[in-house]
């Protein structure tokens, strides 16, 4: 072993064993519930894979993911271009803009909508003060809530692979474009879209997986009227003691998530070379 | 082949450019004409960059005006203009096919899908990329790489190509081989070529006409050989080339030419104005004798350094009022006795010197 890669062990030491301790150990003991608990075997694993109600959690799962993903990596995409291609004061605004919902905690955030969104919130009763509605909108206690929390908190999350794209573009590849009379629009859809679609690809695998295990936001915005994969975990580890149930859930969620990993870092390497 | 009638004149009055308080381009005026090689020659700073820019339209002058045949182009954005432009680092499309890459100006124009594949297909030709066409830039050479930027930026028959240090990431022996492809290739298209290099050689091999600039103002606009015999200032004059330049007091001008003085010698050399405070001589313009000689300029020194390059070689001597000489001599007509400390004489012909 040659000294460099001993002192960067040394260095990578602590960090090593506190994953140990703090998520390879636990992981293995929810491993080992979701082939024993109850009794030994794959009931567990028949069973979430056979129950209607695990089923349609793990299908609307995917699918407030995916319109998240969607969400999120559009709008980030549009911030992100303000934000790299402006003047230095829309720079800064829109720094503010992206930072400050940054640190603002979880928690805090999916109240905030709740203030914003409920049947008695902020939005209802000005739609209904101009009179524009006279029954409330419903847009909490369902997937619009969630998706509207869940987007707002992952925004972040995509606009920095996306910056890091946008930045590396080489300019003169822009100029190139224009210079042989191609327009703004043209320019955008043909050389600049395609150019930072790695960086695309990359926010989306990142809200994706970020999204999968979301629990607090979907609890909260949800109601418990959309329940997602995470909640569920929690509802059969804590609420309805079927640990070996919740622990299989889980082992699935894990397996989805390498899966998904792996084939997109695949499709995104090979951009990244050239 | 293309129509050397699409090629375009360009004229540049009173260009300036000013990036804050920083002035980039002082009062350029300058005319290229119609199928001309021009080169932008200066060194990093000098502002030729900037003007290749303002020419493509991607900079708005600050000062000045620029005309296309004769009609104004000062307030036409970079897509109307049209220019062809092959810049520094190639500036591919990354995600397209060398031919997809060349087919952009093409469908930028919305011509036939037809007219497309057959105008690819002679560009690829042109450029020597036969078999090349469905590979991406990245799997291509530095070398290739430059052939498609060429062959993107001719496509569309622009009536100017504007270049910009296209051959800075070479090697040398590609450079040699890419500036005698892009010589070929100005001949047989007959456009108007702005190419921006601080590569004095290069200019020198490649331009009909060289503008060498520094801090931002034209030095001089001429003809390679005119520009390198005949600088019309120190700074051309050490620029391109190595120049002798011998401080010299100014006397009269008779009627065969200049007069001036140098370590009690009277010396003759070309100029315009009538004297200058010093003169320049190309080193490979300077004869060595034993003797004296009675015609054209003569002045005695001793050979300080001797390097052996080859096919020439150069000496280095002093005068005895202790200025430093260079010449530049083909080795077989160093004379034997030539030796570090040997006394010598130094000789020019009064044409091949000039008054700065």
């Amino acid at each position: 072993m040659s000294k460099s890669m001993k002192s960067a062990l040394l260095l990578l030491g602590p960090l090593l064993a506190f994953l140990m301790l703090a998520y390879v150990f636990p992981f293995l003991g929810i491993l080992r519930w979701s082939f024993t608990l109850p009794e030994l075997g794959l009931g567990n694993y028949s069973d979430a894979l056979t129950d209607p109600l695990v089923l349609s959690v793990f299908w609307r799962t995917l699918r407030v993911c995916v319109i998240v993903t969607v969400v999120s990596v559009a709008s980030a995409y549009v911030i992100t271009l303000l934000w790299v291609r402006g003047g230095p004061v829309q720079r800064l605004v829109m720094e503010l803009c992206i930072l400050i919902p940054f640190w603002i905690s979880v928690l805090t955030r999916a109240f905030g909508w709740l203030a914003l969104l409920s049947n008695r919130g902020l939005i209802n009763t000005w739609l209904q003060g101009i009179g524009l509605t006279s029954d409330p909108l419903t847009m909490v206690r369902n997937e619009f809530g969630v998706v509207v929390g869940m987007a707002h908190f992952l925004i972040p999350f995509a606009v920095f692979p996306l910056a890091s794209a946008m930045r590396n573009l080489d300019e003169r590849v822009l100029l190139a474009a224009r210079g042989m009379g191609a327009g703004r629009q043209r320019v955008f859809w043909t050389v600049f879209l395609p150019m930072t679609a790695p960086g695309i690809l990359g926010a989306a695998l990142i809200v994706f997986v970020f999204a999968l295990g979301f629990f607090v936001t979907p609890a909260i915005l949800g109601g418990g009227r959309s329940v997602m994969v995470a909640e569920l975990v929690y509802l059969r580890i804590f609420q309805s003691p079927n640990w070996g149930l919740g622990a299989a859930i889980s082992v699935i969620l894990m397996i989805g998530v390498a899966f998904l990993m792996g084939a997109l870092m695949k499709a995104v390497r090979p951009g990244e070379k050239s | 082949m293309l129509d050397s009638v699409s090629a375009g004149e360009i004229e540049a009055a009173g260009i300036g450019k000013n990036f804050g308080r920083f002035t980039a381009l002082k009062n350029i005026s300058l005319t290229v004409g119609r199928g001309e090689f021009l080169t932008l020659l200066g060194p990093s700073g000098s502002g030729k960059t900037t003007f290749l820019m303002i020419l493509a339209g991607f900079e708005a002058p600050s000062a000045g005006r620029l005309s296309l045949n004769g009609v104004d182009m000062t307030e036409t954005d970079a897509e109307t203009r049209g220019f062809g432009m092959v810049f520094q680092g190639y500036a591919l499309f990354p995600h397209m096919t060398v031919e997809q890459n060349i087919a952009f100006p093409l469908r930028v124009q919305k011509q036939s899908a037809q007219q497309i594949k057959a105008r690819v297909a002679e560009m690829v030709e042109m450029v020597g990329l036969g078999g090349h066409g469905h590979k991406k830039p990245s799997a291509l050479s530095g070398g290739q790489q430059q052939r498609v930027a060429l062959a993107r930026a001719l496509a569309y028959e622009p009536p100017v190509l504007l270049l910009d240090e296209p051959f800075s990431a070479l090697d040398r022996n590609l450079r040699g081989q890419m500036q005698d492809e892009m010589r070929r290739i100005h001949k047989d298209t007959g456009t108007t070529f702005v190419f921006v290099t601080h590569d004095q050689e290069e200019a020198l091999a490649l331009s009909t006409r060289i503008a060498i600039f520094n801090h931002g103002e034209l030095q001089q606009i001429d003809t390679p050989r005119e520009i390198y015999d005949r600088p019309s200032n120190r700074f051309v004059a050490e620029f391109l080339g190595d120049i002798n330049i011998l401080p010299v007091n100014p006397k009269l001008t008779d009627e065969q030419g200049a007069l001036a003085e140098f370590e009690g010698r009277a010396i003759r050399a070309v100029s315009d104005q009538g004297g200058g405070s010093s003169v320049a001589v190309r080193p490979e313009h300077m004869i060595l004798s034993a003797d004296e000689m009675p015609q054209g300029n003569s002045i005695p020194a001793k050979i300080t350094d001797i390097v052996y390059l080859g096919a020439e070689t150069r000496l280095a001597l002093k005068t005895p009022g202790g200025s430093d000489l260079t010449m530049s001599l083909p080795t077989h007509a160093v004379p034997a006795t030539a030796a570090v400390g040997a006394p010598f004489w130094v000789n020019w012909a009064p044409e091949h010197g000039v008054f700065l």
